[in-house]
């Protein structure tokens, strides 16, 4: 089925595309809001796009499959990144993601058994001075320790209808 | 710990800090209302030329000569982009400012764009900082709302826009070429230079790209003048005080405002608290993010020729020299980003080097060969080192590797991946080497986990 935003949203594109000299620049705004919409980049999101900026779905693509945040497959409600670079390391983050990896029986890229988390891995976050640290959706966690991230997660699990 | 003059950072502590009604009574926009009734764009560009500023983004050139790269008489509008794109592993500065004192960017930005008759601004924001969007966001419509932003800000008949563009995560978008690609709607694969921004960056168009901090100072600069406001420095051609961040094992990480020159001793032992635990000493320190050559403190200055620009700290350890964008290039490392990662002897630097080489494996582009396929060499040949499968010959060919990288691709991203792992071997190449014949005990990184909450920005 084709994907269409509701008129909403509709109206924020026709806002964006004034911001910009051309049509082509809305591209990694417009991409945001229908991931918002409906949680990952689908082909259809990808062609809705497409039509709408006049630009050729490969074109599209290709912007989807370079930057991290874009999911080009159905993710859990909640998506759990590790940051994972040195600063974070050197206080902890690889207890954190051993952790997390047994308590959702998947790898890191995987989803939960109980279907609620995606556990990713991310490379800085420029939260260096208060590692370690997860970003779960658009919140940052910091200066976290193995207890204080599982009551974290306990609480969103709890929030989470699966 | 020294109580440095707060400018940058006055208004951080306040509560609801990011709010215009708190920003404006403690200062904010009264400099851009003069920037635009009484000064003229000259004299702010004269005021931004005589401060000194080294660009706070990591390159460390001249803001005020940037400036003046414009090309006159240009027919095209002239863009003014900010680099708001943090993510060098170890930097957590701008972030800062955005979340908390938001106004300080958007002042700075109506500053500049009054000095390089710009009309339009872009600034784009890393797409993981949700919390600096919303805040950035909404000072932005404040300011829209009083008419700062608009036809005729303070009355002047000079519209400006500002519009906040948020990133889709890529550390390359960082670098500038790349950042417009991203903006203009395009993977952001960088550009060959020339042409430069300057003539022709965002849409074609003449083009400043500015980092968040750079941005956030003309407010002071302007307020101050700017060869007082270089005068706060302790080193010559390298003005003012900057955000310094400090992070890894010590007590204390965070952010901190201080004049530019101070060591990485006052960085680590009175700012940041000293070394996490007593027991274990520093052993090496990432100065200005992950693409710096690392350092050792029991190296110490070689410079016995009086004219040298390290002669004064001759006979010293190398965390004895002010952190300066001159004084750095000098001692064979870099500035960067100004924010420094701290290890301390549970280290161990094989382990170090895999972490950092794991990220640009995964962030380079993929644009240029030596590059793609270099990052991803390094780090597999890391890999094997830790994991016991690599041999002590594995420690020429990092080095082999790495040289073929530099100078070989169209951005800086190859070199900043070669020169810190150059860095690694030449520093600690016994580590290296005995990895090659034993491989490296596993969880010698983040031993010391835990312990001793960091903090924000102080």
């Amino acid at each position: 089925m084709a994907f269409t935003l509701p008129a909403e949203s509709e109206k924020i594109v026709e806002d964006l595309l004034t911001r910009y000299p051309t049509k082509r620049a809305a591209c990694l705004p417009v991409l945001h809001l229908c991931q918002r919409q409906q949680g990952w980049i689908s082909a259809e999101v990808i062609a809705y796009v497409a039509r709408r900026l006049d630009l050729a779905t490969s074109e599209v693509q290709g912007v989807v499959t370079f930057y991290t945040m874009y999911h080009q497959h159905p993710v859990a409600p909640n998506v759990v990144w590790v940051c994972r670079t040195l600063s974070c390391e050197l206080r902890g983050a690889r207890a954190l993601q051993k952790n997390l990896e047994q308590r959702f029986g998947c790898p890191a890229g995987g989803t939960s058994k109980d279907g609620k988390f995606t556990l990713k891995t991310a490379e800085c976050l420029a939260a260096c001075g208060q590692a370690p640290m997860v970003q779960i959706n658009d919140e940052y966690h910091e200066n976290l320790t193995l207890e204080s991230l599982n009551r974290l997660i306990d609480e969103i699990a709890a929030k989470t209808v699966s | 710990m020294a109580d440095y003059p707060k400018l940058l950072t006055n208004r951080y502590g306040l509560p609801s800090s990011w709010t215009m009604r708190v920003a404006e009574e403690n200062g904010a926009y009264a400099i851009a209302r003069r920037a635009f009734t009484v000064l003229s764009p000259e004299e702010i560009h004269a005021h931004v030329k005589d401060a000194n500023m080294r660009g706070r983004g990591g390159a460390g050139f001249p803001t005020g000569v940037k400036w003046g790269f414009l090309p006159k008489g240009a027919t095209k509008p002239v863009y003014l982009v900010v680099n708001a794109d943090e993510g060098e592993p170890g930097t957590f500065k701008d972030r800062t400012i955005m979340e908390l004192d938001p106004h300080r960017l958007v002042e700075g930005c109506l500053i500049t764009m009054r000095a390089i008759g710009a009309h339009v601004c872009y600034i784009y924001v890393r797409g993981e900082l949700v919390k600096s969007i919303d805040r950035l966001e909404a000072a932005i419509e404040e300011a829209r709302q009083l008419g700062y932003v608009g036809q005729s800000p303070f009355g002047v008949a000079h519209p400006v826009e500002i519009w906040l563009h948020r990133g889709a995560g890529a550390y390359i978008c960082g670098e500038e070429t790349s950042l417009l690609n991203s903006l203009e709607g395009l993977r952001g694969e960088p550009r060959l230079k020339p042409p430069f921004p300057a003539v022709a960056g965002a849409f074609g168009s003449p083009t400043i790209v500015n980092n968040v901090e750079s941005i956030a100072s003309v407010p002071d600069i302007l307020r101050m003048g700017g060869k007082e406001w270089a005068a706060l420095s302790r080193l010559p051609n390298d003005g003012g005080a900057r955000l310094y961040g400090v992070s890894g094992h010590v007590k204390r990480p965070g952010i901190y405002e201080a004049p530019v020159g101070i060591s990485l001793r006052e960085l680590i032992y009175d700012l940041g608290g000293g070394m996490l635990r007593d027991d274990r000493p520093l052993k090496a320190v990432i100065p200005g993010g992950s693409s710096t050559p690392v350092l050792r403190p029991d190296d110490l200055v070689d410079a016995p020729n009086a004219g040298h620009i390290l002669h004064p700290w001759h006979g010293k350890s190398h965390i004895d020299v002010p952190l300066g964008v001159d004084t750095y290039r000098a001692l064979g490392t870099m500035l960067g980003t100004c924010c420094a990662i701290v290890m301390d002897t549970s280290v161990n630097m094989v382990e170090a080097a895999r972490n950092l080489m794991h990220f640009y494996a995964h962030e380079s582009c993929g644009q240029c060969t030596p590059c793609r396929e270099g990052t991803g060499w390094l780090h597999d040949l890391l890999d094997n080192l830790c994991n016991g499968r690599g041999k002590p010959s594995d420690v020429d060919l990092l080095v082999d590797v790495s040289n073929n990288m530099m100078g070989n691709t169209i951005c800086a991203f190859a070199d900043g991946t070669a020169m810190p792992m150059l860095g690694f071997v030449q520093k600690f190449k016994d580590e290296f080497v005995e990895a090659g014949k034993h491989g490296v005990r596993a969880g010698s990184l983040g031993e010391s986990a835990f312990s001793a909450p960091g903090g924000g920005a102080r």
